[in-house]
């Protein structure tokens, strides 16, 4: 355990020395000679990576299944669901990397933007939009409760993907940060209230279907949800959020802003000093971050048809954190590669051993703590500093 | 294992938990009319039953460069934390110009106002460039959303390259700060404080822990800020405040009151000095 806290908190003054050179910085450059957001050969390699993966589901749909390049149903979905929790890996790194907020509480906010997206679905398959659900017929309820009002429109329960974990988060970190609650402690805070959460939505009154959640929708915008079409449409718009937010995490942590988080996660006290008050800065990245995660969520659900309590698990959430880490922690281009490939490993694993997987996520945590703790980006950047060098 | 230290909470928390931040307040200037900028009249400090400071009055002129010496437990730190805030005296007057009363101000408003403290152990953020560290201490709305827009103007990149120079860290500029030496360190957080413009700067120990080839140039630095600045010093090196003193005035603390005040050589040659301080 001890292990984990270290790499939890912001910035160990006493390993500052050691990791001050290999830091993955957002300040690592010339904020003077500073243009777009990404150098043109990361531009270059981003949109690369994102031509190939838009290119998937249209092989999918167009050639034959017998011809060479097919690319299987089961791989567009699963390459679907990764795209989902890429984008929620990027949104715990904007506040974990950059703010030092390690959050072990980000499943609520992935699961919360599934369940407001979630109702939108269960309204769009019953066959008139003022029939109830099935699990309320299931239940003998007589009518809709108030707060599933306006869900059967889908921009409505888009909105509502993105505010309902967004306002949570508000209101949560405004008194966590407000009390001055750092570190271990608000991690842990955070774990209990996604587990909390989780135990409220296993109840059936409270109204989103109890321990079966959501599932077997039919249609999404009129649209049959189960079509490879659909599916090839629902990949598309996933890979969209993914890029624009990915552009959005970059623009704020290039921004003055993204370097006032940074400082404050390495000496909160003494920002306060110079003028700032951290708590408007931490509440502002914490709520984006949350919205994020509820956007990624929404698309996840709409992907894997189902929702239910068990996705606010704090395993969930601490799988999130393992993507992250994995893939280099205060990177933002890291952590998608950290849940492509964790994801990638743990579906091989389940198959493979199906028993054995957590046994392995843990085993994976603890090398990339000791072996690697700037994740596959930082071994990235160290191998090509090592050729540059022997190169100069 | 918390990100904020105690050691760093305890120099750099400002008064209760509560205070806003004071980015945000608009204070009336400080009015310097009587060309003297800060005044301290029969200000006594107790604690439990000890005289840290004992009707000590004292004041400094507008741009005047102010050294500041004697032994243990003089008083130095305690006078420092009075005018700062951190300490509120028991008896006393104390004024930041003529319209500032400092004994009912908070921290985060006294530093707003226009006074700049340098602690001991310097502080800078070791992850941003030295621009950066700059960039962030210059005065402007530090609130979230000006911030998240914040283009530097080409006089603020102006003024930030000037101080850049000014310490000399031109070729560290865009350099880690974490890379910099102590004494660079150090010389970084004062080029911080002047980011903030302040009226008033207070220097705790400026030199402690420097080589001799950078306690020269800080005493250089410190000599190219007097007039524009007004500056006061509290220092053991001799050697230090005799280089930067010159034909400015030295005070001498004693016993928490002032023992002797004047040029360096006055002071240095006064009986009362040398025997509490100088001729051990």
């Amino acid at each position: 355990m001890t292990k984990s806290i270290s790499i939890s908190t912001g910035s160990d003054p006493g390993q500052s020395a050691r990791v001050r050179t290999e830091f993955p910085s957002v300040s690592g450059s010339f904020s003077g000679a500073r243009t777009g957001l990404f150098s043109a050969r990361a531009y270059g390699a981003i949109l690369t990576v994102a031509a190939v993966l838009a290119l998937l589901p249209a092989l999918n749909l167009i050639l034959p299944e017998a011809h060479a390049l097919y690319v299987p149903d089961y791989t567009v979905s699963l390459l679907g669901k990764f795209l989902c929790f890429a984008l929620a890996a990027l949104a715990l790194d904007l506040v974990w990397g950059y703010a030092g907020i390690l959050s072990l509480g980000h499943g609520l906010f992935f699961a919360l933007g599934g369940y407001a997206h979630g109702m939108y679905l269960m309204r769009a398959s019953t066959p008139t939009p003022q029939a109830l659900p099935e699990f309320m017929v299931f239940l003998s309820w007589k009518e809709i409760p108030w707060f599933w009002s306006f869900t059967e429109y889908a921009p409505y329960a888009w909105l509502l993907a993105l505010v309902a974990p967004g306002l949570l988060a508000f209101v949560f970190g405004y008194f966590a940060f407000r009390s001055r609650i750092t570190g271990v402690y608000f991690s842990i805070i955070t774990q209990a209230l996604t587990f909390a959460a989780m135990l409220l939505f296993f109840r059936n009154e409270t109204g989103f279907g109890g321990n079966n959640g959501f599932t077997g929708f039919k249609t999404i915008l009129g649209f049959d949800i189960t079509s490879a079409q659909t599916r090839a449409g629902l990949y598309w718009v996933s890979l969209m959020a993914l890029l624009g937010c990915l552009l959005l995490a970059r623009a704020i942590t290039q921004s003055k802003l993204g370097r006032v988080l940074t400082a404050i996660r390495d000496a909160e006290s003494r920002m306060r000093f110079l003028g700032y008050e951290p708590l408007g800065f931490k509440l502002f990245v914490w709520t984006v971050s949350a919205m994020m995660c509820g956007l990624a969520g929404a698309l996840y659900v709409t992907q894997v048809g189902i929702i239910n309590p068990s996705e606010m698990s704090p395993e969930n959430s601490i799988e999130m954190v393992v993507w992250v880490a994995t893939g280099g922690r205060g990177t933002l281009v890291g952590p998608i590669i950290g849940a492509g490939t964790v994801n990638a490993l743990k579906t091989w694993f389940t198959s493979a051993f199906p028993e054995y997987w957590l046994y392995a996520l843990g085993l994976l945590f603890v090398l990339v703590t000791v072996l690697l703790p700037q994740g596959i980006v930082g071994l990235a950047r160290k191998l090509l500093q090592r050729k540059q060098e022997r190169l100069a | 294992m918390r990100t904020d230290l105690p050691v760093e909470t305890g120099e750099y928390a400002l008064g209760s938990g509560d205070t806003p931040g004071y980015g945000r307040m608009a204070p009336a200037e400080v009015d310097l009319s009587h060309g003297v900028i800060l005044y301290l009249e029969d200000v006594t400090v107790e604690f439990d039953g000890f005289r840290a400071l004992n009707r000590l009055s004292l004041d400094i002129g507008v741009g005047e460069l102010r050294c500041i010496i004697g032994p243990n437990g003089a008083g130095k730190t305690t006078m420092m934390d009075v005018i700062t805030g951190k300490t509120r005296p028991g008896a006393g007057r104390v004024y930041f110009g003529q319209n500032y009363d400092l004994t009912g101000m908070s921290e985060a408003s006294i530093a707003h106002a226009g006074i700049g403290r340098k602690f001991q152990r310097p502080t800078v953020f070791e992850h941003h460039t030295v621009f950066e560290n700059l960039e962030l201490a210059l005065k402007t709305d530090k609130s979230v959303w000006p911030t998240l827009f914040a283009r530097l103007t080409g006089s603020e990149r102006e003024r930030i390259e000037k101080t850049v120079e000014l310490l000399r860290l031109q070729p560290q500029m865009h350099q880690l700060a974490g890379l910099l030496s102590h004494g660079q360190k150090q010389w970084l957080e004062i080029g911080m404080l002047l980011m903030q413009e302040p009226r008033l700067l207070l220097l705790d120990e400026p030199v402690a822990g420097m080589t001799d080839a950078e306690t020269e140039r800080t005493a250089e630095l410190f000599l190219a800020l007097k007039g524009q600045h007004s500056l006061m010093v509290v220092e053991h090196d001799m050697d230090f405040v005799g280089a930067i003193a010159g034909d400015g005035k030295v005070t001498v603390l004693c016993e928490g009151s002032v023992l002797a005040e004047g040029s360096m050589q006055a002071v240095q040659n006064d009986p009362k000095v040398i025997e509490v301080y100088l001729g051990r």
